[in-house]
C-alpha cells in the first residue's frame, strides 16, 4: 500500500510567517488537510494563526518547537504526533521540544482525543508538513548558494550541497519564511526513517517523575476559588429546596449559590448535548480552598423530588430481556434470510451474553477552571473535545466563539468521560455568575455518581450449522440509551456467512451514558469471540481453525462497508498462534484465544490461565497486533499492555448499577479496579509492515475478557455469560477433576 | 484557625488550615506542592502517597495533628534533581501513559525499596497492590521498581 496517496493543495491548510524575533513558524490545519478535496474554511488571507491547530516553530538558533495539536490523555499522541513531523523535518529528534498546542475554537478541526483515530488521521497531514517545512529550508539555502534545491542533501537539521558547504536551519529560517509554499515535496521512504518506529519517551516524563504541575486539578491562577458542586444524589430527580446556612458560615466559604438556568436554557435551543447533563438546578459552594469548598457542600441540606420513574438495575434487566425476547428491532446489516437458514439448519445455538454499567474512573477527577470576565471567557483544564465545549460556552454565555480562550492540560486520564464537558459548563455558568476565577472540583464521590456510564447492555446471538458449515448468524442487541454505531455492524463475521443479520433496539433512561474505552465493542467482543469458541465446541471444530475458515470466506473488496482485511487478520491470528505457543502448553495451562477488529486495527490475543490455590489465575496474555507502522514502540508497548489489562480488569471486576436512580458505589471501596497482583504479564509483538499506521489506544481491550472467559472455560469447564465475572463465584471455582481444554 | 508548623521537603513551613484539613490538601491548596494527587480521598488509591518521616503514608487520610513533629516529604523533594533511583528506572522504563497516579507509585515503591533492598516478585507485587494505576501500567510499574532495586544495589 502506498503512504502518500492523498491529494491536496498545501496552500489549502498551511502558512508560513517570520517570527518577531527572528525564526521561521509554520501553521497547519491538521483535519482540513485530511480532506482529500478540501476548500479552505475562509480567505487564507484573513486567516489568523489561531485558524491552524499545529505548529513549528525554528528559531535562528536552530531550535525547533513543535506544537502539539491533540488533547493528551495517555495515549501518547504528545509524543508520537510531532515524532512524525519531525521525521519529514529531518531534525534529530532529541533537539526537538514539544508544547501542548492551545485550542482552535474555529470550525473545520478534529481538535479530539477519541476513537483511536488521531494517528490514522494526522499521519498523512503530519509528513507533508514536515516534509513542507524541510523543502523550504532546503530551497532557501540553495537560492542563497545559487545551486539547484535538488543538489542538496539534509541530515538532521544541516544542509549541505554538492561542494560540501553546509548551512544549519537555524541560517536560513528568514530567508524560508519569505518563500512560497512549495506544491510538490516527496515524502520519505519508510525504509528510510530514523525517528517513526525507533522508540521515545514519554515527552512529559521528567515532569511527571518529579510532580511538575501538569493536569487541570494542578493549575492555579491569581485570585482563583474553588467551587464544590451538590448535585441530585439518584438520577430522575430536581432540586427543591436547600438550607446552606450553616454551609454559609463555616470557614472559608465566600458563597453559596445556585445555578442551572443557564445550561437548561441553552439545551432548550440546542438539545445535542442535554441527555448528557443533568437538568436539575444544583447548588454551588464557593470557598477559598477545595477542602473548605467540599467540607461545606457536605452542610448543606437539601430536598430533592423525584422527576421521573426511578430506575433501577433489575428494571433495566427486565426490560433488556423483554427486547430480545421480542421482535421489534432496527435491523442495522441483513444479508440473506436467517430466519430460512435457522429453519433448515442440523443444529441451532444461542446464547446471551449480560454487561452492567460502567463508570470511567479517571484518576484525575473531574475538574475545569473558568474565568468569565468582560472581556473573554478563559477556560483551563482537561476535555477530550474542546472545540465542541467552547462553541457550546459561547452559545450559552451569549459570548462571541472569538472571546472563547481554551487552554488543555494534560489529563489523568479520559476513557471517553472527557468527551462530555459536563463540568466545563458548570465551570462557565458559576464565574460567569460569580465574576471571578473559579475552579470546579469533583470529589471521587461526584465523579463516580455523576458519570456518563458505559450503558448495560445485553447480546443475544445465535448461529445455525447445516452439513458442518455455518449458515446463519444473528446478532440482537438491547441496550440502554444508545445502540452500536458506525461500521460495527459491519465488523467480522460479516462477509464471512451468507445469512447475516445484527438488529439493535435501546430503552431511553434518564440516567446518562456515552462513549467508554472502545465503545460498544468493549463489551460485544467478549459475548462474540465466547460464542465462536462454543460454537467450535458445538460443531467439533478447531477454534482457531474456525475463524480462519471465516475469514477465508470473505471477500472485502466486494463490500465497500467491510473495513477489516482478512488477510491482515489471518496473519495476525497465525503470528498469536506461534508465539503463544497455541495448543502446545504443558498441563495446567489453560489457554483461550481470541481475534479482534476495531478502531481499524487488528489483535489476537491469548490468555493463558493456571489454577493456584484451587482458583482460576490469569498468569499472561499474549497479545498480536497489527497496526500498521509503528510510530513510536516504546509508547505502543503501553498502550497494549494498558489496554489489554484495563480490559481483564473490567471484564473480571467492573460491576455498576442503580436503584432507584441512586448509583451502587461512589468510591474505591466499594468499586473495584484491577490491581497490581491481578495483573497478568501482557508479551506483545508488533507486526512488520508498511501500511498506513493506525490507533492503539482502544483496540487491544474488547478482545481481552473474551480471551479470559475462553481459558476460563478450559480450566474450570464452566462457561461465563455475565459481566464481572466475580458475580458468579461458583464459576471460577475449579472442579477437583480439573476439564481437559 | 490554628497556625501549624510543619516540616516539608527539609524546610520548615508555616500554615494555618482548620484542624481537620487533611494533608493533602495543605500541600496542594496551601503550599503549592501540588505533584501529590488527589483520587480518591479515603486511601484506597494511593496516589497521595507521601513520606512521613520514610515511612509511605496516604496524606488524604491524615491531618496536621497526626504529623506530631514528624517531616513530611513529596515527590518533589524525593531528590534534588529528580534523579533519585526509582525516578531514574521510571524514566528508563517509560512508565506512564497518563501519569497521574505516577508520583503516588513512586512514593511507594522508594520508601518500600528503602526498606528492602532486594525485593522478591512477591514483595514488589504486594508492595504496589494498593496504588491503583488507572490506565493500567502495571507490567511497567512492575519492572521499574525491579530495576530500581537494581540500580540502588
Amino acid at each position: 500500500m502506498s503512504n502518500s496517496t492523498i491529494k491536496f493543495s498545501r496552500r489549502a491548510f498551511m502558512r508560513t510567517s517570520s517570527l518577531a524575533g527572528g525564526g521561521l513558524l509554520i501553521g497547519f490545519n491538521l483535519f482540513q488537510a485530511c480532506k482529500p478535496k478540501a476548500a479552505p474554511p475562509v480567505d487564507l488571507a484573513q486567516l489568523d494563526y489561531n485558524d491552524f491547530n499545529a505548529f513549528i516553530k525554528i528559531a535562528n538558533n536552530g531550535a525547533v518547537t513543535i506544537f502539539s495539536p491533540n488533547p493528551e490523555i495517555g495515549q501518547g499522541v504528545k509524543t508520537s504526533m510531532p515524532m512524525i513531523i519531525a521525521e519529514e523535518l529531518d531534525v534529530a529528534w532529541k533537539d526537538v521540544y514539544v508544547e501542548q498546542g492551545i485550542l482552535d475554537t474555529k470550525n473545520y478541526t478534529r481538535q479530539v482525543a477519541g476513537g483511536s483515530q488521531s494517528i490514522r488521521h494526522g499521519w498523512d497531514a503530519l509528513r507533508q508538513t514536515g516534509a513542507t517545512a524541510k523543502q523550504m529550508l532546503v530551497n532557501a539555502a540553495a537560492a542563497r548558494w545559487g545551486v539547484d534545491a535538488s543538489t542538496c542533501t539534509v541530515n538532521e537539521g544541516v544542509i549541505t550541497n554538492a561542494a560540501g558547504e553546509t548551512l544549519g536551519y537555524g541560517d536560513v529560517v528568514n530567508e524560508a519564511a519569505q518563500l512560497e509554499v512549495p506544491e510538490n515535496v516527496t515524502l520519505k521512504d519508510p525504509k528510510n526513517y530514523k525517528i517513526v518506529g525507533t522508540d521515545a519517551r514519554n515527552v512529559d516524563i521528567d515532569k511527571i517523575t518529579t510532580g511538575k504541575p501538569l493536569y487541570g486539578l494542578d493549575y492555579k491562577k491569581e485570585g482563583m476559588v474553588y467551587a464544590s458542586v451538590l448535585r441530585p444524589p439518584a438520577f430522575g430527580q430536581k432540586l427543591v429546596s436547600y438550607d446552606a446556612s450553616e454551609a454559609e458560615s463555616m470557614p472559608g466559604v465566600l458563597d453559596v449559590i445556585e445555578i442551572g438556568a443557564k445550561v437548561q436554557a441553552l439545551f432548550e435551543e440546542d438539545p445535542s448535548f442535554a441527555s448528557k447533563i443533568s437538568s436539575s438546578n444544583k447548588v454551588v459552594v464557593i470557598a477559598e480552598s477545595t477542602w473548605q469548598a467540599m467540607k461545606a457542600k457536605a452542610a448543606i441540606t437539601a430536598e430533592w423530588e423525584d422527576d421521573v420513574l426511578m430506575e433501577s438495575t433489575e428494571n433495566h434487566d427486565q426490560m433488556l430481556t423483554g427486547f430480545l425476547d421480542g421482535t421489534q428491532f432496527d435491523t442495522r446489516r441483513k444479508d440473506g434470510d436467517v430466519k430460512k437458514a435457522f429453519k433448515e439448519a442440523d443444529m441451532v445455538l444461542e446464547r446471551t451474553y449480560e454487561s452492567p454499567f460502567l463508570p470511567h474512573n479517571c484518576m484525575e477527577p473531574m475538574n475545569f477552571f473558568a474565568d468569565v470576565t468582560d472581556a473573554k471567557v478563559h477556560l483551563v483544564g482537561p476535555i477530550q473535545t474542546p472545540a465542541w465545549k467552547a462553541g457550546l460556552i459561547a452559545k450559552m454565555l451569549g459570548r462571541g466563539e472569538d472571546e472563547i480562550l481554551l487552554e488543555m492540560t494534560r489529563m489523568g486520564g479520559g476513557f471517553g468521560r472527557r468527551l462530555y464537558g459536563d463540568f466545563v459548563l458548570e465551570a462557565a455558568e458559576i464565574s460567569d455568575a460569580i465574576r471571578k476565577p473559579v475552579k470546579v472540583v469533583y470529589s471521587r464521590e461526584d465523579d463516580m455518581a455523576v458519570g456518563v456510564y458505559r450503558p448495560a447492555i445485553k447480546y443475544r446471538i445465535k448461529a445455525s450449522v447445516k452439513d458442518g458449515q455455518l449458515t446463519g448468524y444473528h446478532l440482537k442487541e438491547a441496550a440502554i440509551n444508545d445502540n452500536m454505531y458506525g461500521l460495527i455492524p459491519n465488523f467480522f463475521p460479516a462477509g464471512a456467512i451468507e445469512n447475516y443479520q445484527v438488529d439493535t433496539k435501546s430503552y431511553k433512561s434518564n440516567i446518562t451514558t456515552g462513549a467508554w474505552r472502545a465503545p460498544y465493542t468493549n463489551f460485544l467482543a467478549y459475548a462474540e469471540q465466547s460464542f465462536f469458541d462454543e460454537l467450535a465446541e458445538a460443531m467439533e471444530v478447531d477454534k482457531v481453525q474456525l475463524r480462519i475458515d471465516l475469514l477465508k470466506k470473505v471477500d472485502a473488496a466486494a463490500d465497500e462497508s467491510i473495513e477489516y482485511s482478512p488477510e491482515r487478520m489471518i496473519k495476525v491470528i497465525e503470528t498469536a498462534v506461534e508465539k503463544s505457543g497455541w495448543g502446545a502448553k504443558p498441563k495446567g495451562v489453560y489457554q483461550g484465544f481470541v481475534n479482534y477488529y476495531c478502531h481499524n486495527t487488528h489483535v489476537a490475543e491469548v490468555a493463558d490461565v493456571e489454577i493456584e490455590n484451587g482458583t482460576p489465575v490469569v498468569k499472561k496474555v499474549t497479545c498480536v497486533v497489527d497496526c500498521g507502522i509503528v510510530v513510536n514502540p516504546l509508547g505502543a508497548l503501553n498502550q497494549i499492555e494498558g489496554g489489554v489489562i484495563d480490559g481483564i480488569g473490567h471484564s473480571m471486576y467492573g460491576d455498576f448499577g442503580f436503584e432507584a436512580g441512586l448509583p451502587s458505589a461512589m468510591n474505591f471501596d466499594r468499586y473495584r479496579l484491577i490491581r497490581m497482583k491481578e495483573a497478568p504479564k501482557v508479551e506483545v509483538h508488533l507486526m512488520e509492515n508498511e501500511y498506513s499506521p493506525t490507533g492503539l489506544g482502544e483496540p487491544t481491550l474488547p478482545p481481552a475478557g473474551g480471551a479470559v472467559a475462553n481459558a476460563l472455560k478450559a480450566a474450570t469447564g464452566k462457561r461465563i455469560y455475565q459481566q464481572p465475572f466475580v458475580k458468579n463465584p461458583e464459576l471460577l471455582k475449579v472442579p477437583e477433576e480439573p476439564v481437559i481444554g | 484557625m490554628p497556625t501549624f508548623q510543619i516540616n516539608v521537603n527539609g524546610e520548615s513551613k508555616s500554615v494555618e488550615v482548620a484542624a481537620d484539613t487533611p494533608v493533602l490538601w495543605v500541600l496542594r491548596d496551601h503550599l503549592d506542592l501540588v505533584g501529590t494527587k488527589y483520587g480518591c480521598g479515603i486511601g484506597q488509591c494511593g496516589a497521595c502517597t507521601i513520606h512521613v518521616d520514610g515511612t509511605a503514608m496516604r496524606s488524604c487520610s491524615m491531618t496536621l495533628d497526626q504529623l506530631d513533629g514528624k517531616s513530611i516529604t513529596t515527590i518533589e523533594g524525593l531528590s534534588e534533581d529528580g534523579k533519585h533511583p526509582v525516578q531514574e528506572a521510571w524514566k528508563e522504563v517509560d512508565v506512564p501513559q497518563c501519569g497521574y497516579c505516577q508520583a503516588g507509585q513512586i512514593m511507594t515503591a522508594s520508601a518500600f525499596l528503602e526498606q528492602n533492598p532486594n525485593p522478591s516478585e512477591e514483595e514488589i507485587k504486594n508492595a504496589m497492590h494498593g496504588n491503583i494505576c488507572r490506565c493500567a501500567s502495571y507490567n511497567r510499574i512492575y519492572r521499574a521498581v525491579e530495576k530500581a532495586a537494581e540500580n540502588m544495589n
